[in-house]
């Protein structure tokens, strides 16, 4: 256990699985010599040179394919892309390559490819830097997408992607960088558990990623108005911990749906109806959401706060269901 | 609210048939009460004067035992004031600040139960389906509770599973008083359809869980005998030739009281099997199981069955089956059989081995007379043969009485005349 960021948290996991695997090499946008567009991969091209920290060119189709084909050359790359939005650009290399490839070839070739970005809003890089599209990739089957929303998680959901025989899309969200925190103990993880971040008995909180934090600390306003809320991080959504999903709202009776997506077919939809098909006779009142605004992100600090959930929004949100 | 049969748990106020401060006379009927099994009228146990009805009527099952009105008996002291009203009406409809959140708002301590249900839930008043939680609904199955009943605290009106635990907790007496209050007015009248078919339900319940009671704590035994009707049907049809037709007589009739005089031979067949000991009755309230249309039975009592004249037992049996028909029977009646005497011999059965009717401690089965051949003074010769059987509770009688019970039954039913 060590005190660290969560930027440290993915840096240090990843020069752990540098230093312990050499089939393992980081390629993207800046992320040798400037250090990484978050500062993530600060350091690394010292320690592992220009081979295994590769700056690529300002192309993520290319880069994303590069690492695909690295992968099923028998590496482990991790490809980071600086942001969701540039991912765009390499959705055919993630769902149309990476995700089927092992089915296409009848599972002769696996593709053990780590795609690292960040994702989210917050950071006034107004309507095309602050998406959260994670809920889009956990659509597709073949992959797996991971959302660490603690520094623990951070490096522990990373050395368990490296691990994985199938590409892994980790999301980031950006303003977790400088967030601070225990690292995990080097236990290793298991992709696909969500945690209980807060016990309670009044009402389920679910939430993932950069919505984990204000989830939480609404959570603490409502104490202070007498509701036990119980905390779920998803950490993982595909696969998705529907079994921890299900046994909390079979306690609590109550849903809130925390994400920062838009809410229209969001990801929240899903967890939703997971808890209908799933728990319906638990329910005592109807499944909340609380998502971002269905709007382009503005820019204006105060709009883009209002954009986005927050603690009050989910306070309000919960109370309305009793 | 009267226990109208042994099995009986709960029952309806369906109509009152008296008005607070009529004088009423012991066995005046002063309610209708539905049961599992029938429509009942209640006998008042006392005279004097109906003080204050407790209980409108209204959908909510009560408990057996729950006070139903108040009756001042003759002597009694004239009350100083009018009796306060009772609690629930008088609790003012629970405040709901709007942004109190629910378990802080609600203590379950803290609140009065009949407090739950003064706010009359809004979204259920155009006859749209009450808004119930499905972890409510659930709940309220399990606890036998009617959540639409119910006066929802959650948004709009919603009835949640606090609101069913409440009610639960909150015991009979408090389960009864928002009937007024709530209910009838605001809820859409379920319809004729659905009150039969959720009677029928209930009935069955009723039975089902009589006769498993009575498999499950009974040792039963089970006797039977063939009886020569010849001379009974000759007789009887002599005895009805030039009568009118609402003037004559079935040979059920004369199974009944034979059965009943046989009784009174072998009393440790009549009565009930009451804390681990046989009680035997002295009266012989002959309770005659009646098949009601669209399935399901009663069996309501003939009351003194021994004494009353064959055609006084027919206009008695005649008005039992109408009313049990019409789910319109009186609560004595249902309470009272100390036996139960089951015929299928309409329905051409050779014989039938009930299942006793808990606590009583015999139920004696007649199938159909049938043209057979039987000998008699060493010839055969064709005669109308019976089988008659005695279902015995092992715990209070032994095979030896229960024969010569068959037996009783065989001689009387060959001296009709004597019957």
């Amino acid at each position: 256990m060590a005190k660290m960021t969560y930027r440290e948290a993915v840096r240090s996991a990843m020069r752990d699985a540098l230093r312990a695997d050499p089939r393992v090499f980081l390629m993207g946008e800046d992320v040798g010599k400037y250090g990484g567009a978050f500062g993530v991969s600060h350091g690394l091209l010292e320690e592992f040179g220009p081979t295994r920290i590769r700056d690529t060119p300002l192309s993520e189709s290319t880069f994303v394919g590069a690492g695909i084909g690295a992968a099923l050359g028998g590496m482990r790359p991790i490809v980071e892309v600086m942001t969701i939005n540039f991912s765009l650009l390499a959705l055919d290399q993630i769902v149309n390559n990476a995700a089927t490839l092992r089915h296409m070839s009848g599972g002769q070739f696996g593709v053990p490819l780590l795609v690292r970005m960040a994702t989210g809003g917050g950071r006034q890089l107004a309507a095309q830097h602050s998406h959260s599209l994670e809920g889009w990739y956990a659509h597709i089957p073949g992959i797996k997408v991971v959302t660490p929303a603690t520094v623990a998680d951070a490096r522990g959901l990373l050395l368990a992607a490296l691990k994985e025989p199938d590409p892994v899309l980790m999301f980031e969200h950006a303003t977790l960088y400088p967030l601070e925190g225990e690292s995990e103990d080097g236990t290793p993880m298991e992709i696909g558990r969500a945690a209980l971040r807060r016990r309670g008995k009044d009402v389920s909180l679910i939430a993932y990623g950069g919505a984990l934090g204000k989830t939480e600390r609404a959570a603490a306003q409502l104490a202070e108005l007498g509701v036990d809320a119980e905390v779920i991080d998803l950490r993982s959504l595909r696969p998705l911990d529907t079994e921890m999903i299900l046994a909390s709202v079979a306690r609590t009776h109550r849903a809130v749906i925390v994400e920062e997506a838009w809410k229209t077919g969001g990801f929240a939809a899903e967890v939703s109806a997971c808890i209908m098909e799933g728990a319906f006779d638990a329910l005592d009142a109807p499944v909340a959401r609380v998502c971002g605004a269905e709007v382009p992100m503005p820019y204006a600090q105060a709009l883009e706060q209002a954009a986005l959930p927050q603690p009050e929004t989910i306070v309000k949100a919960v109370q309305g269901l009793f | 609210m009267p226990r109208l049969g042994a099995d009986m748990t709960a029952g309806k106020v369906v109509k009152w048939l008296k008005r607070p401060g009529e004088q009423i006379k012991r066995g005046d009927v002063i309610a209708i009460v539905e049961t599992d099994k029938a429509n009942v009228d209640v006998e008042s146990f006392v005279s004097g004067v109906l003080e204050k009805i407790l209980v409108e009527p209204g959908d909510e099952r009560l408990p057996v035992g729950t006070p139903l009105a108040l009756i001042r008996t003759e002597g009694a002291a004239e009350p100083a004031a009018r009796a306060a009203p009772v609690a629930a009406a008088a609790v003012a409809p629970a405040p709901v600040p709007p942004a109190a959140i629910a378990p802080a708002r609600v203590p379950a301590a803290a609140v009065p139960p009949a407090a739950v249900y003064a706010a009359v839930p809004s979204a259920a008043a155009a006859g749209e389906r009450a808004r119930v939680s499905p972890a409510a609904r659930k709940r309220a199955l399990e606890l036998r509770i009617d959540p639409t009943a119910l006066a929802g605290t959650g948004p709009e009106g919603r009835v949640t599973l606090a609101d069913v635990e409440r009610a639960a907790q909150a015991g009979p007496v408090a389960q009864a008083a928002p009937v007024a209050q709530v209910a009838p007015a605001a809820r859409a009248e379920p319809s004729p359809a659905d009150a039969a078919a959720a009677r029928q339900l209930r009935m069955r319940e009723a039975i089902a869980s009589s006769m498993s009671r009575s498999k499950r704590e009974i040792p039963h035994y089970y006797l039977a005998c063939t009886i020569d009707m010849g001379r009974a049907l000759a007789w009887l049809a002599e005895r009805n030739a030039g009568r009118a037709v609402t003037d004559r007589l079935i040979y059920a009739v004369l199974l009944i009281k034979a059965t009943a005089l046989a009784l009174r031979e072998v009393p440790e067949l009549n009565g009930f099997w009451i804390d681990n000991r046989a009680q035997q009755s002295v009266a012989i309230h002959a309770g005659i199981a009646i098949s009601l249309r669209g399935g399901g039975l009663v069996a309501p009592a003939l009351h003194d069955a021994d004494q009353r004249s064959l055609d006084d037992l027919m206009r008695g049996f005649q008005d039992l089956v109408k009313r049990a028909r019409a789910w319109s029977l009186k609560s004595s009646e249902m309470a009272d059989p100390t036996v139960t005497i089951t015929s299928l011999g309409e329905r051409g059965v050779e014989s039938v081995f009930g299942i006793i009717t808990p606590p009583q401690l015999a139920l004696v089965g007649f199938g159909t007379p049938l043209e057979r051949p039987w000998v008699v003074a060493g010839q055969v010769v064709p005669r109308p043969l019976l089988t008659a059987t005695l279902s015995g509770d092992h715990r209070a009688t032994d095979g030896h009485r229960g024969a010569l019970f068959l037996a009783a039954v065989d001689r009387l039913l060959q001296q009709p005349e004597e019957l």
